[in-house]
């Protein structure tokens, strides 16, 4: 009885996947996602591919709708790279939509104030303001995670829905604007709005901050001592400790530093497109931060391609309903969708099919 | 004073129902070693498909079965990704209440187009076992699923995680799934089972909200409570019937809020004072429980055999 | 009669084969060893026959019926249970709880009814053990009973155990045989992993000898000799141990460890007034069953954990309350008791190499490349390191990456070396490579400390050999007086020894 089994395909671990599957996985994310949310355009009575001209590629053909891609990528970049900080270091900040909310009210506060001093001074302290207020936001989950070992997902997690609410104080009480019918602040001050970069548009310098921050981004992960640590705590918790590096210092910094960040992008966001302060200055990005950073695989050019990525799914979103009458929130589907896709498709890599 | 308390304590039982329901499947779902951040999405999706079932059915009870087996999808995507695939638990847990979150929105708008007024539903009628009764009658005056929540879903939960196979099968998953598979038990379904399960709870516990508590759905219906119900596991230490504890600490101090809004007091604070105190309240009870909570010792981990 | 047959049977994970066409019989009744050094293949086999994993060809045949295995559900099935190196067992639950997971027949778990069954199951296999006691507060052979009597209440006829010795004190190792011979001759059959050749011709009836994956043969115990099955374990001729010259008693006192006390994660004392010291060119062998506060010791001597009191001197300055960097800076050469916590897997060699001494590889918190990457290609060659310095870490075979740590802490020449475990779980080449960079550390004049499970590694490399028990140095012996009849004894606590 001799059965010797015939060779066939069979998927196997690999460490070295084939040098062309890492660029084919984003593409076939794409069409995954699209083929899955294709479903939800034929709810709303519309052609999928004329659905998909408006959403992708309708918005990079006029330079004003161009240039908009850009702005709605702004934000997206910040908490990309303010997420990319805490988790590259292992810390799991959901947070980054409340240490938004805090830069936004810090910039909306220092940029009330700016009456009459020179923008020269009141960019920086706004772009500082911000930081600490993120900062600050960002500092008792980090403080219970390194030194009671609390969970810091639930902690930044609940500290999101109590900041939402000292907004809602301040735009109620302190700061309402009494000529408005809605809760909103006064504006800041026109030292303190973000310059425009291109005249009739809304690219403002908060354009710039982003991409300042992804320079610094990739210069700290891949040329500093500090990006070092951090990766080394990330990935290795352990052997980092035994390597000498102080771990609870690095994840403490880490959270701070993401925090800090994610405050820029309130600052951005006041200062370069409401100039005052609402209650809906965010419909999430800082959730988005944490899906852009992981898509970006915690990599500072990774996140930018995939934040502009995402402003331009925003655009087209928009584009879309006006177009068709698709509702607009398929811009989040999208976006979570193709999480969920990519992240099933990332796992490939670490198979490939062998005959044996 | 008393009647104070007494519409208190009422109150306090109701507003606890959601998150209660959400944490039990929360505990189901850790207890076996996944970390469901999808709790969120899920009741915000509970809470969508309830109401538009129910509204388009007429049927409430048609409305939260549909919500329930919805949830149970959504725990069996969770299932694909975090057993199956073996994502991160954090990562694939947002994505899903980030999706589902976006796909209730979309529905939303969708079939109700973008009104000022949000639409509303009569919603679920309360027992009155005890009729008008004072202090009883007050207390008792609840809807048959905070009845069913307190009565039946936490003993029962209780009772299959320590006295079933099942449970005894839950809880080896959520210590040592190595043991499991080498007894022979199929850990992967057991883990998509208590994904399950736990789904269907978040889901009911978001119905809740849209087709007892509002009888409406709004953008802001959840508003955190599936982080707190997070918290509130931990707290419990994986625990039912702490858990119901740890619900009703954060239910009280909810309808201490509401209560007071409803006073129509002049205080010195801002109202949102009183809105962030519960999210506050919880963050400390999470530091004090903390410190003894015994994780299961697999939570997060993708379990592989080779 | 044979109760097993595995024929042909293949497994290949990705490039490795792990088992090369392996046929294998065990007759029922017999006590049968499965004899091979470490990466031979022995448990890869096993762990084909009891369904955690599946062949790539070959086939199982059962009591005469062929069987396809797919999970250890199966297995039990077919009357096959395995005890496995690290016990499957559930901590917090009970005994009663762990011996019935998976088995049982009704939906509502009885707690009163499941722990009188497990108790009369224990008694009648003859194991002491009582099914109420949580398994987290058992002993080691307390719970290697437990699996046993796992595998016995699904009916095992067949019980594979997978190297049970290696945690077991020697008082333990007689009574798991003594339970074993009583159930050989109840009829139960018992496939006995190991690559221990004293316990494989004491107790086993027949041993098939596994070598690179490939079945040596099988014989029957009686008609070999130690030194044949060594001989066909390794493929040639090499046993019995070299013993090292003394160390001049004039050499300086390096290390000096005095009343170190320490607790385990648990909060229990692990270490309990701790006093030893190593010359310069001496090497100190810490002997000892596993468990015994070997770990916490290497722990604090690498800086990763505090002591709760004690001193640890080099060179007379005490390195207590320290930072790890201090450590390594104050000439404390520090390789890690786990490989893959030592190392980051998912960062490159060269990357691994800087980590420990990141001040020196940077100027204002910025890393200097050049340094650094001149740095690993001067390792990777003189260590003989087979890797690119940008490989990343975890695609690396255990003994390169155990060379990469060597590397690491060696190059620096570190007055102390701390070397826990340092050749567990690499293959022959590499083991003997590890032990030659601890010949010439010793030669070079460090004081290196050897802890290690491994009494044949203890015996041939020590100058000086301490057996720990239950935190205690319990005796420090001459290499030349050492035998591991005498280490056997000190190391279960049943005699105590001052040189």
């Amino acid at each position: 009885m001799d059965n010797i089994e015939k060779p066939r395909w069979r998927l196997v671990k690999t460490d070295n996947p084939p040098f062309w599957v890492k660029p084919l996985i984003p593409i076939l994310a794409l069409i995954g996602t699209f083929i899955l949310t294709s479903g939800l355009i034929l709810l709303a009575e519309a052609n999928p591919f004329e659905a998909y001209y408006y959403f992708l590629l309708a918005p990079l053909q006029t330079r004003v709708s161009l240039l908009e891609v850009l702005v709605k990528s702004t934000p997206l970049i910040i908490t990309g790279v303010a997420v990319t900080y805490a988790f590259t270091s292992g810390y799991y900040n959901i947070g980054a939509e409340g240490q938004l909310y805090a830069g936004a009210v810090a910039a909306t506060g220092i940029g009330m104030a700016m009456h009459g001093i020179p923008a020269i001074v009141a960019l920086p302290l706004m772009l500082i303001g911000g930081f600490a207020a993120g900062m600050a936001w960002a500092l008792i989950p980090a403080l219970l995670k390194v030194k009671l070992a609390v969970d810091e997902v639930v902690t930044t997690l609940l500290m999101n829905s109590i900041m939402a609410y000292i907004v809602s104080a301040i735009l109620n009480g302190p700061w309402r604007d009494p000529n408005s019918g809605w809760p909103q602040s006064q504006e800041i001050a026109p030292s303190a709005v973000f310059f425009k970069l291109v005249p009739r548009s809304r690219l403002n310098f908060g354009f710039v901050v982003a991409v300042t921050l992804i320079l610094i981004l990739w210069i700290v992960m891949t040329r500093t001592s500090f990006g070092l640590k951090m990766r080394a705590v990330g990935l290795g918790k352990p052997a980092a400790k035994f390597a000498g590096i102080k771990v609870e210092k690095t994840i403490f910094l880490a959270a701070l530093i993401s925090g800090g960040i994610a405050g820029i992008a309130g600052v951005a966001e006041v200062a370069g497109i409401h100039f005052h302060l609402i209650g809906e200055i965010s419909p999430g990005y800082g959730y988005t931060g944490v899906i852009i950073a992981t898509l970006g695989s915690l990599n500072a050019f990774g996140v930018g391609l995939a934040a502009v990525f995402f402003g331009l799914v925003e655009t087209g979103a928009q584009t879309l309903s006006r177009a068709l009458g698709v509702p607009v929130y398929l811009g989040e589907v999208t976006q979570a969708t193709m999480l969920l896709v990519a992240l099933g498709m990332l796992l490939l890599q670490r198979y490939k099919f062998r005959r044996m | 004073m008393e009647i104070f308390l007494i519409n208190l304590i009422a109150a306090t039982l109701r507003v606890s129902t959601p998150i209660l329901l959400a944490a039990i499947g929360e505990t189901f779902s850790e207890r076996a070693g996944i970390l469901n951040l999808g709790i969120e999405g899920i009741m915000f999706f509970g809470a969508f498909i309830g109401f538009i079932v129910a509204d388009k059915s007429g049927s409430l009870w048609f409305g939260l079965l549909v919500a329930i087996l919805s949830g149970v999808l959504a725990g069996l995507l969770m299932g694909v990704l975090s057993v199956s695939l073996g994502v991160n638990q954090h990562v694939s847990g947002l994505g899903i209440t980030l999706l589902l979150t976006g796909l209730s929105l979309f529905g939303f708008r969708l079939v109700y187009g973008g009104r000022s007024t949000p639409p509303a539903i009569p919603s679920f009628e309360s027992l009155k076992p005890f009729g008008d009764m004072p202090v009883l009658g007050t207390i008792t005056d609840q809807y048959l699923l905070t009845y069913i929540t307190f009565l039946v879903i936490v003993p029962l939960a209780w009772f299959i995680i320590y006295r079933t196979k099942y449970g005894l099968h839950i809880r080896a998953v959520g210590e040592n799934p190595e043991a499991v598979d080498a007894a022979g038990v199929n850990v992967y379904l057991v883990r998509y089972s208590v994904l399950a399960i736990g789904g269907g709870l978040m889901a009911a516990g978001g119905a809740f909200l849209s087709l007892a508590q509002l009888g409406a759905f709004t953008h802001g219906i959840i508003a955190g409570r599936g982080w707190v119900a997070i918290a509130i596991v931990i707290f419990g230490n994986w625990s039912p019937v702490k858990v119901m504890g740890g619900a009703l600490i954060f239910g009280g101090t909810f309808a201490l809020q509401l209560r007071l809004q409803a006073m129509g007091l002049q205080l010195p604070i801002p109202y949102e004072t009183f809105l962030a105190l519960p999210y506050v309240v919880t963050i400390i009870a999470l530091v004090l429980a903390g410190r003894n909570a015994s994780y299961p010792a697999a939570l997060l981990k993708p379990y592989r055999r080779e | 009669m044979n109760i097993v047959e595995m024929q042909r049977i293949t497994k290949i994970f990705g490039e490795l084969v792990a088992n090369d066409h392996v046929d294998f019989q065990l007759r029922k009744g017999e006590i049968h060893a499965l004899l091979g050094e470490n990466g031979a293949g022995k448990t890869t086999l096993m762990r084909i026959l009891y369904g955690l994993y599946q062949q790539t060809t070959g086939d199982i045949i059962i009591e005469n019926e062929k069987v396809t295995i797919h999970s250890p559900r199966d297995a039990i099935r077919n009357g096959v249970g395995m005890v496995t190196q690290h016990f499957a067992l559930v901590h917090p639950m009970t005994v009663a709880e762990n011996v019935v997971l998976g088995y049982t027949d009704s939906f509502v778990l009885d707690q009163t009814a499941i722990e009188k069954k497990v108790g009369e199951a224990a008694e009648r296999f003859g194991l002491d053990i009582d099914p109420k006691s949580i398994v987290r507060h058992l002993s080691v052979g307390q719970r290697q009973r437990v699996e046993i009597l796992k595998a016995l209440y699904r009916n095992a006829k067949v019980l594979i155990l997978d190297e049970p010795t290696a945690v077991l004190v020697p008082q333990e190792v007689d009574s798991l045989f003594e339970t074993l011979n009583r159930l050989r001759t109840d009829g139960l059959s018992v496939i006995f992993i190991s690559h221990k050749l004293d316990e494989v011709t004491k107790i086993t009836d027949r041993v098939t000898v596994l070598r690179d994956g490939k079945s040596i043969g099988t014989v029957d115990t009686v008609n070999v000799t130690q030194k044949q099955l060594a001989a066909m374990m390794v493929g040639r001729d090499t046993f019995g141990v070299k013993r090292q010259a003394n160390v001049n008693p004039e050499n300086k006192k390096i290390l000096e460890v005095e009343n170190l006390c320490a607790l385990d994660n648990k909060g229990l004392p692990a270490l309990k007034n701790l006093k030893l010291f190593i010359r310069s060119g001496e090497i100190l062998g810490i002997a000892g069953v596993g468990g015994n506060g070997q770990k916490e010791l290497a722990e604090i001597l690498s800086g990763v954990k505090l002591p709760t009191s004690g001193i640890i001197k080099i060179n007379d300055v005490n390195l207590v309350g320290k930072q790890p960097s201090e450590f390594s800076k104050l000439g404390m050469g520090r390789i890690p008791e786990d490989r893959h916590e030592g190392v980051v897997g998912d960062l490159t060699v060269y990357e691994n190499l800087a980590l420990e001494h990141l001040e020196e590889y940077s100027k204002n918190g910025f890393l200097d490349k050049k340094t650094i990457r001149k740095n690993a290609d001067d390792l990777i060659r003189n260590f003989q390191i087979k890797a690119k310095p940008t490989d990343k870490i975890r695609t690396l075979s255990g003994g390169n990456m155990q060379k990469v740590l060597l590397a690491r802490v060696l190059s620096r020449q570190p007055e102390v070396v701390i070397a826990p475990q340092p050749t567990r779980g690499l293959d022959v080449g590499a083991t003997e490579y590890v032990r030659q960079q601890l010949l010439e550390q010793r030669s070079r004049g460090a004081a290196v400390m050897l802890i290690s499970e491994d009494l044949d590694e203890i015996l041939s490399i020590s100058d000086r050999i301490a057996v720990i028990y239950e935190g205690e140095i319990v005796g420090i012996i001459n290499a030349q007086d050492a035998t591991p009849e005498k280490l056997g004894l000190m190391m279960s606590g049943a005699l105590r020894e001052e040189a």
